[in-house]
């Protein structure tokens, strides 16, 4: 039985890596997990300048899930370089560095920064429903995010995975575009923008009043834009939205994913990737499975 | 990979004052855990997902217990789950977490140790271990319901002020100290914004080192998902804007570091 997984010409060791945003660059969670047992770590995202993110309460939690309008705080790519890559190589897993920007020549400038850097893979956030110009206008327009597809793919050395965002009429439609800009993979769900609202204190809950909506609930939502993707493009698809256990990765996978990202269950479960590699495991070994592969989008 | 989430285990539990209860858990954090760090703890509803960061308010390494003293925020709350719980019961807990208060500062020196409404209970367990030249332990409460005082008595000089003026002084912490002429060198506090700001402001006038623990919205708890971040006058060296974590770098902070 193989666990081993390629995306985009990247070998992963198994199909489970973590949500951008959630994980930060792995310093955090390596007291908690062996990083050394993710197929990848999707760091938070990374502009070209430091930015400091939005006034806080950036969270709220919500029915079986959470909401956060954290606002891409993040310490620039300089940074990141010096300090965030020389950490994860320590370990043998893939990097993922997700790439933030407020305009096309942002995400150019950090994509060709990382070009001579030791990192894997690029995800592209154009998604991000928490700061004005943080992507979510590429991320709405098919033409816009076919655009900035090809603008990002110009600079790039590594695979481009271009992250979708599921406040979108169709996201099959989203998947196409990036794919017909030259993706080479795409990755969803981002969060669904939500709003929660204090009824004691008569106030947003949140400073930004709109928050990206993510965890349990919003599963069986991503489940379905996955199958909806994997249906429309070609390209590798990385399923993510509320996994929080083998079994919803799984769903991810047999809808059509080729590897899975883990996000808001690493905040209240922080081992949880180590229970979700192993049920992966053992779900293969009953079901008789010798890929990854041989189930993905097998539900059809 | 040393650490993970572990199932305490509820020993005892009391109502200590409305909406105030007291409960000490079995738990393998009470070996590391400091004053002024706390622990996530976690409901046993598949619904509310999210840590509450409660405050540790004594220690006992012997026994390998910490007793939390937390305020139930309201109906179907996790905090109203966990006033529930009795002596036997499983609660999910990560920690122990944050900084502490670096008590040992204290040697030699006059001090105020003040804590406001539920930033009373972290400032028991400083007590118990602070050693310094004078203890002045000033403690803000709402009404006459001043939980905890006898056990601050046991460990200092101790000044209340309430809101409605039913124990000492009527007002805040701060006219407390005016009414009764108390001088300090050294502050070790926690309790609600403006209190703090208050005491920051007071501290920085009279030259005064000053502690101060604050409280933000977390989601993880660990460092990683940077919500409960509080602006700092320097750039941090981890995010490299004015920016530090509660959870991660605090919550205890020197009060010139922090703009609040």
């Amino acid at each position: 039985m193989d666990m081993r997984v390629n995306i985009a010409g990247v070998e992963w060791k198994n199909p489970v890596t973590v949500a951008s945003g959630t994980f930060g660059s792995g310093a955090e969670f390596a007291d908690f997990v062996d990083l050394n047992r993710l197929g990848a770590v999707t760091t938070k995202g990374v502009a070209n300048v430091p930015w400091a993110g939005n006034p806080t309460p950036r969270v709220a939690e919500t029915y079986g899930g959470m909401m956060n309008a954290v606002g891409l705080q993040n310490p620039g790519i300089d940074v990141f370089c010096e300090r965030d890559i020389p950490f994860l190589r320590q370990y043998d897993t893939k990097i993922i560095v997700n790439v933030c920007g407020r305009s096309a020549e942002d995400y150019c400038e950090v994509v060709e920064r990382l070009a001579d850097e030791d990192v894997d893979m690029l995800e592209i956030n154009i998604s991000c429903p928490n700061v004005k110009e943080g992507g979510i206008a590429f991320g709405q327009y098919p033409k816009a995010a076919e655009e900035i597809t090809k603008a990002v793919k110009k600079y790039a050395a590594q695979p481009v995975i271009m992250k979708l965002s599921p406040n979108v009429t169709s996201i099959a439609e989203m998947a196409k575009a990036v794919e017909a800009g030259g993706a080479d993979a795409v990755s969803l769900i981002n969060t669904i923008t939500g709003m929660k609202i204090d009824i004691h204190r008569k106030s947003f809950l949140l400073a930004n009043k709109t928050g990206g909506v993510s965890g349990p609930a919003i599963h069986p939502i991503a489940v379905r834009m996955v199958y909806e993707a994997a249906n429309a493009v070609k390209v590798p698809v990385i399923g993510m939205g509320g996994i929080a256990s083998a079994e919803d990765a799984l769903e991810m996978i047999l809808a059509g994913a080729s590897a899975v990202s883990v996000g808001t269950a690493n905040f209240y479960n922080p081992a949880v990737t180590m229970e979700i590699v192993d049920g992966i495991e053992s779900y293969m070994k009953e079901q008789g499975f010798d890929t990854v592969a041989d189930m993905v989008g097998i539900v059809k | 990979m040393a650490r993970k989430k572990e199932n305490a285990v509820v020993l005892s539990q009391e109502r200590i004052a409305e909406d105030i209860y007291s409960m000490w858990i079995k738990t393998d954090a009470a070996s590391e855990a400091k004053p002024g760090q706390f622990i996530s703890m976690y409901t046993n509803d598949g619904a509310k997902l999210l840590p509450r960061p409660i405050s540790i308010c004594e220690i006992d390494k012997s026994e390998g217990s910490l007793r939390v003293v937390y305020r139930v925020t309201g109906k179907n709350t996790g905090t109203e789950e966990f006033s529930r719980m009795k002596a036997g019961d499983i609660i999910p807990v990560i920690g122990p977490l944050g900084n502490g208060f670096p008590y040992e500062k204290a040697e030699g020196k006059r001090v105020f140790l003040m804590g406001g409404g539920i930033g009373v209970p972290p400032i028991l367990e400083l007590a118990k271990q602070m050693n310094c030249e004078k203890k002045q332990i000033i403690m803000g409460y709402r009404n006459a319901e001043t939980f905890l005082r006898d056990e601050f008595e046991q460990n200092g000089e101790v000044y209340i002020s309430t809101e409605d003026g039913s124990v000492g002084t009527k007002g805040n912490v701060m006219d407390a100290i005016r009414e009764n002429g108390l001088n300090a060198d050294m502050i070790y506090a926690c309790g609600p914004t403006p209190m703090l700001r208050a005491i920051k402001e007071y501290a920085e006038a009279n030259g005064i080192e000053c502690y101060i623990s604050l409280e933000e919205r977390m989601a993880c708890g660990i460092g990683a998902c940077l919500a409960c971040v509080c602006q700092t006058k320097e750039k941090d060296h981890h995010s490299n804007v004015n920016n530090k974590r509660i959870c991660k770098d605090g919550p205890v902070f020197l009060s010139t570091e922090v703009e609040i």
